[in-house]
Parts: C-alpha cells; structure tokens; sequence
C-alpha cells in the first residue's frame, strides 16, 4: 500500500511540459468565485463534520458549490439561492437558522436574557443604594475600639 | 501485565477519592481534627495511583502494545515517538483519564500551597474535589476503561488521526484540561464556604490566585487550540463557533465574570451570593463541556440515544452536581446578604454590570450550541447554527463589555461622581469613536462592524494610556521610575489584561477586513499575485515521512523583487487511517501572515495552490499571550504570598495542637 502510494506520488512529480507564466486562477472568473465563497461560508457541508462548504473539499461540499456557482450563473441573487438550496436539503444546510416558529426561542431568547439581566441588575443596584449596612454588635464595636487604640492584635477575620 | 497495573492502580485511586470525599467532610462535620487530616493524605495517594496509570498507559502506547484496545485503535507502530504520547490523551477513554489527573493534580497543589488554610474549611474543600473525582474515575472505569485488552491482539494499530498528529496535540490539550478542571478549585471552594457559612473577604482571597490560575491555563489552552486550527485546517480562518470550541469558551466567560466578581467580593464584601453562583455555573459549565464532547450527542442527538451509557452517565454527574450545589446554595444563601451598600456609578455597580453581560453572552452561546440538539429531540427538524449566528448574537452583547471594561478602573467604589466620570471618560470615547471611523476609511474598508471594531480597540488602548497615566499622577513622591516599580503586580495584570483584548479585537477587525485570497492552477515557474506579494512555484517533490507519503511543493515568496521567504506546504497521505490531509505553511509576520497550501493535482499537471493573505491574524494570539501574562501578574501579587508567609506560624501552630 505504501509502495503504490509512493510510486504514485512520484508519477505525479513528472516534469510536465508547459510554459511558465503567470497562474491562471482556479476560477475563470474570480469575481463570481469570491461571491461563491462568500455565501460558501455560511454553508453547510450536509455530510461532514460541522464544516461549512468553502473549508470541506468532500465531493457533496464541492458539489454544493458547482450549484451555488451555477445558481449565481443563472442570474439568481443571493437570497434566491439560499431558497433554492434550502428547498432542495431543509434548513439544515443554513448555519444562519431562519426566523420561524420552531427558532423563535434561539433568536429571542439572547434579548430576553439580556432583559432578564438588566432587570435583575436595576433591582439590584437599586436595593443596594438604599441597603444601609447593618448595626455593629456590642463586640464588633468593642473590637473596634480596640483597634483604633491600636492595642490589640487584629483577628484572623480581620487581617485576611 | 503493565495494562493491568494501570488498571488496578486506577481502581485503588478510586478507593481513595472516596475516601478523599467522606472522611474529611465527616471529620470538618463532627469537628474530629485526625479525619479531617486524612484528606491530604488521600489526594497526594490519589494523584500517585492516577499518575502511575496514566504512566502505564503511556508505556502501552509507546510500546505499540496492540492487545491493548485503546492502543491499536489510536497509535500505529510507525507513528513518531510524541504522537504515540499524544494519542494517550487522542480519544475518549485516555482524555478522561487525563480529565481526572488534572483534577488530581489541582488537589494536590492546594494541599500544598493552600497549608495555611485553616483545617476544617481545607477539609471540606478536598472533601468536594473527592467527591467530584470520584464520580470521574467511576466514570472512567464502568463505561471507559482505558485498560480493556483485545486477545489476540491486533497486528497493527489503526493510528491516531493523523489532525491530531500535530504539535498543537502536545499542548492544547494538558492546557485545556487544566484550565476546565481548574474551576473544580473554584467550586470547592464556593462549596466549602458555603457549608461553612463562612464567605467573607478571607475566603475570596483564599480561591483568587486559584481561579485565575485556572482562567490563565483556559485563555492559554483556547488560544493554542484556534491558532492549531489555523494552519492545520488549512484555509486560514482561526474561529468556527463549533460546538466543541464554544464547550470551551463557556467556561472562559463566566470564569472572567468570577475573577471580576471575587475581585469585588474580597475588597468590598459585596456579591457574595452572585460569586458564588459564577463558581458553581463556571465548572458546571466545565463538566457540561466534557459532557457535550465526550457524548457523541453533538455528532447526532440519535447516536447518542442508541448507545447512551457514557452520555447518561456524565448527564448524572452533572445533574448532580448542580442540583446539590443549587440546593447547598437555596439553603444558605439568606445567609450570604450583606457587604456594604454602592451607588448606581460606583466600582460595584460597573463590575455588577459586566458580570450580568458576560453571563448573557455566556448563557446565549449556549442557547446557541444546545438549540438544534433539542430542536433534534424534539423531531421538530434539523437546524444548524453556526458562526453568522453567532456573530450576529455576540458582538452586540460584547460592545458594552468593552466600554465598561475602560470606564469602570476610573470609578470609585461604593459610589462616585457621574459627571466626574464622564469628563474623565468622554474626550477619550470620542477620539476613539472619530479614530475608528478614521482608520476604517484610511483601510478602505468601510462597514459598521469594521469601524466599531476599529473603534472598540481604539477606546481600550487610549483608556489603557489614560488609567496608566492616571495611576502615575496619582502617586505623589519620588521619581517616576519609583512610581512605576511601587504599582502592585495585580494592577498590573488587570492593564495588561484589559490591554490585550484591545490587541486581540484590532487583529479581528482587521483581518476580518482585509484578508483576502485567491486558488490558482500552477506548473513550476509559474507567479501568482495577492495583496502586493509575487508567488513562485517551484515544483513538487516527494517528502515521505514516518507513517505517510506526501507531496511538498516550494513556493517563493517575494515583494518588491525581493524573495523573503520560502514556503512548502504539504499534500499528505496517512497510510493507516487512508487519509488525505493539507499541511499548509506560513511566513508569519506582525503585521500579516502569509499563508500557502497545496491542493490537487489537475489532469494538465497543474496543482491547485491557495494563496491567503491574512493582514494583523498573529495580533489575535499576541492579545490573548497578553491577557494570560496579565492572569499570571495578578495571580503573583505579592499580597497573596504575604499573607502565605504571615499565617505559616499560624498554621503549624494548628497543626501541632
């Protein structure tokens, strides 16, 4: 296996005729890939492991990104191959899920924490600007005392 | 016989954890001084038993010993030396293992440097983090035994896979795991004080160093694994929002808003309720990720349900954890109220303020990563969420974190002036403001979310300049020389802290902004163009290493006629595993990487190259290298070891009565 596999690297290696030059870029037209890309991103490659299509190059991703090219070739927008392809493999393909009944807590539920939050944060500092700390017992003052005079020793409490 | 060692010695750490558990807290109970002592001795005995199994293991995959399961399916004899260590911790039974020396190892270095505890509170501290890890090692050996043997055993191992044969392996990892486990200290420690009743300034300075010790290993560990999945994953992007990496960022969220809340807990007697809540959700959080990751539920919440054992198993432990934690917490908390009364612009208020954001971004990453699994549950259809999601969701809650984080070193506790803040506050908001909008139209680049992010890292390094300036102005006397050495190491941590988010957010926005690259078809002698610099391909050689075949090409890189560099990225092909993977290559710079990597070869010959630019990425790393240098001051302050030093008599002399 690994003799084939070698041998195979090495045939690969071959000089190749050609002449040197500037690269042609894999695309032909480079803008319509960078829109391909774009929109790749936000792309779900179906079969792989949490992968979007632009950074999977397993068959289905690179499948899914003829389709987004050709889709985009056909005159369709942005908006309109997102439809197509959420027709064609459900909303799974999306990573930005839609706004729908069934995603309705996953998009409100950021604000409503941060409500929750607030609310929980102006009762609290409300409270607390008018909690007036409690009264000193008879021995904390006492200790008190003793400390201003500076003759005792501060308590572990104290100290730490 | 070395596997069955391994296993044995982990059974007897077993018994110790236990005993680890009980006896102190049994002894802290009944104020019984001899059982609370025992507690020591069981975790140093633990940490040996756990450490001589990993060791054992070790051997076993060192030796290509593949009677041992775990070993033939993750190593392979012909795998270099380090990846047959990595591929310990490479799968699920020998992550959990590592998962509770880790946890061993915490414990072990609170009965070392946490001596001068006073006994009953070090009881029950070690009583928790027993307890915790004996449910781990119950964990590993009912449904995870690393130590299972196939008879006869296989011919050759299956490999590691070859993603994780990788320096990234060696590091990110151990880090990780310390930063997760870490906040079991934490939680010891909010669970101790709250049997104890006794939650005051003391026991806030007690877990301090702690909690950012872990946090520093966390940051560390996250930073290193997105900068592995950087170059390894090959197309230059260095965060995906994947379930796995959010287990981890969690944690770091409500571990920051702890530190913070410790913070305030320990100068002002304040949120003491609230600490202790952080403490408790930080390593639920911890225990959730590993949960999570280690189910299998992430992959399909249906292969989950077809062999559930593992996922039920750390579902339990996690339940219970938070459901007695909570119940500790319901039961004693009227007990917590109290510490002094602050304003509505006070220290408190500002720290109270960003705990509550933290929590929300924290609590809204994990409504994100949970939501299609239940949605999957609940056969309500299959959704993703992904990185527009969560970039949507975040940056909104993050923008006032960062505000507030400038503004609140310039408050005074328990209350201050708003217009005084203001004046302080407002010139250097607006020269932010105007300097982020004017950077984003000087880079060509004008979107909302560039000028903001321009703009938030401008206000994070004006305001650093102005605290510095402010706490120098502050202190009158000697030279400024003086000045500077007579500010504490834990001020220190939180500029150097603070400051490095800045870094961190001007490598987001600008690389978000102005990356850019191209895939190209190129035979040898072939140039390409991006961004200002010239490729040359120099053909393709063959670089076979230890367990692969690969194909590296040599790739010229030049600006202005001037070759600076040399790249060689690598087509590779992994024997045992039959797996293709790209190793990119990169020249780092400091104000841009460039980053090369080899695709196919096309039926003319030509190879299919990516070319990536990636202007400011390194700074992303360099911001969090400073936020962990930051923990690491903090953690050193002087303060802590003071006190260290004065309460060791103290200390023998408890031990002697």
């Amino acid at each position: 296996m690994l003799m084939r596999r070698v041998a195979l690297v090495a045939a690969l290696l071959l000089p190749v005729a050609g002449q040197a030059g500037e690269a042609v870029p894999v695309s032909d037209d480079p803008v319509l890939e960078e829109r391909v890309m774009r929109l790749s991103h936000d792309l779900r490659c179906l079969v792989c492991q949490n992968q979007s299509i632009a950074e999977s190059n397993a068959p289905l991703a690179v499948d899914l990104r003829n389709q987004v090219r050709e889709q985009f070739l056909a005159g369709k927008d942005e908006a309109a191959v997102v439809d197509y392809l959420v027709a064609r493999y459900g909303d799974f393909v999306l990573y930005l899920p839609p706004f729908k009944g069934a995603t309705l807590l996953l998009w409100l539920g950021p604000g409503l924490l941060l409500v929750a939050g607030a609310g929980w944060l102006g009762w609290r500092l409300r409270r607390r600007v008018r909690e007036v700390p409690p009264p000193l017992s008879a021995e904390e003052h006492a200790r008190a005392a003793a400390l201003l005079d500076g003759s005792a020793k501060p308590s572990q409490e104290s100290r730490s | 016989m070395i596997p069955e060692l391994g296993h044995f010695s982990l059974i007897l750490a077993l018994i110790l954890a236990f005993v680890q558990g009980v006896v102190p807290l049994i002894g802290a109970s009944r104020n019984r001084l001899a059982l609370m002592s025992v507690g020591r001795t069981a975790a140093q005995g633990q940490f040996l038993f756990i450490a001589f199994s990993f060791g054992c293991l070790t051997w076993s995959f060192i030796n290509s010993d593949f009677t041992l399961q775990l070993a033939a399916g993750n190593s392979h004899s012909a795998t270099p030396v380090i990846y047959k260590i990595t591929g310990v911790w490479g799968n699920h039974e020998g992550s959990l293992l590592l998962w509770a020396m880790s946890l061993a190892l915490w414990t072990v270095a609170v009965t070392v440097f946490s001596r001068n505890l006073p006994e009953i509170f070090m009881a029950r501290v070690l009583g928790v983090l027993g307890l915790v890890s004996t449910g781990f090692l119950l964990f590993l050996l009912v449904t995870s035994n690393p130590f299972d043997r196939i008879l006869p055993g296989a011919p050759e191992g299956r490999d590691l896979n070859p993603l994780l044969q990788d320096p990234g392996m060696i590091i990110h990892p151990p880090l990780l795991y310390m930063g997760y486990v870490g906040f079991s200290v934490a939680f010891a420690f909010a669970i101790a004080a709250l049997l104890s009743g006794r939650m005051d300034a003391a026991w806030a300075r007690w877990s301090r160093p702690w909690t950012t010790v872990a946090w520093v290993f966390l940051t560390a560990g996250i930073a290193i694994g997105s900068g592995w999945a950087y170059y390894e994953l090959g197309w230059g992007g260095w965060w995906f929002w994947d379930p796995v990496e959010n287990a981890s960022f969690m944690p770091w969220l409500l571990g920051t808003a702890l530190m913070h809340s410790l913070a305030v807990t320990e100068k002002r007697g304040a949120f003491r309720s609230w600490t202790v809540l952080l403490a408790i959700g930080a390593f639920s959080l911890s225990l959730m990720g590993t949960f999570l990751v280690r189910s299998g539920v992430l992959t399909s919440v249906h292969a989950f349900a077809t062999d559930p054992a593992r996922g039920l198993f750390v579902l339990a432990l996690l339940v219970l954890v938070i459901g007695v934690s909570l119940t500790l917490f319901a039961w004693r908390a009227p007990t917590l109220a109290g510490g002094g009364s602050f304003g509505l612009v006070s220290r408190e208020a500002s720290l109270l303020g960003n705990n509550v954001l933290l929590s929300v971004a924290c609590g809204s990453v994990l409504l994100g990563t949970l939501y299609p699994l239940f949605i999957d549950a609940l056969n309500l259809g299959k959704i993703s969420v992904g990185p527009p999601y969560f970039e949507t969701v975040f940056v909104p809650l993050m923008t006032p974190v960062i505000v507030l984080m400038m503004i609140g070193p310039f408050v005074r506790w328990k209350g201050d002036d708003g217009n005084r803040i203001l004046r302080k506050v407002g010139p250097g908001l607006i020269a932010s403001v105007v300097l982020g909008i004017g950077a984003a139209f000087a880079i060509g680049h004008v979107t909302w979310r560039t000028a903001l992010g321009l703009s938030l890292a401008a206000w994070v390094l004006i305001g650093s300049a102005q605290i510095l300036w402010q706490r120098l102005a502050d202190r009158q006397g000697a030279g400024s020389g003086s000045r500077l050495r007579g500010i504490p190491a834990a001020w220190w941590g939180m500029w150097f802290a603070h400051l490095g988010i800045g870094v961190f957010i001007i490598g987001v926005a600008l690389v978000g902004s102005l990356n850019s690259q191209i895939q190209v078809k190129m035979l040898s002698g072939d140039t390409a163009q991006l961004a200002g610099y010239t490729f040359t391909f120099r053909g393709v050689s063959n670089a076979p290493g230890p367990n692969y075949a690969a194909a590296r090409a040599t790739i010229d890189v030049s600006r202005g006629g001037v070759t600076f560099a040399t790249l060689t990225p690598e087509k590779r092909f992994y024997e045992a595993q039959g797996m293709p993977m790209t190793e990119a290559s990169i020249d780092i710079g400091p104000l841009r990487d460039v980053y090369v990597n080899l695709g196919d070869q096309l039926e003319d010959g030509a190879w299919v190259v990516g070319l990536f630019y990636r202007p400011f990425i390194s700074w992303i790393w360099f911001g969090c290298s400073l936020m962990a240098l930051g923990g690491i001051f903090a953690a050193s302050d002087r303060r802590y070891r003071r006190l260290a030093e004065r309460e060791a008599p103290a200390g023998a002399a408890r031990q002697a009565a």
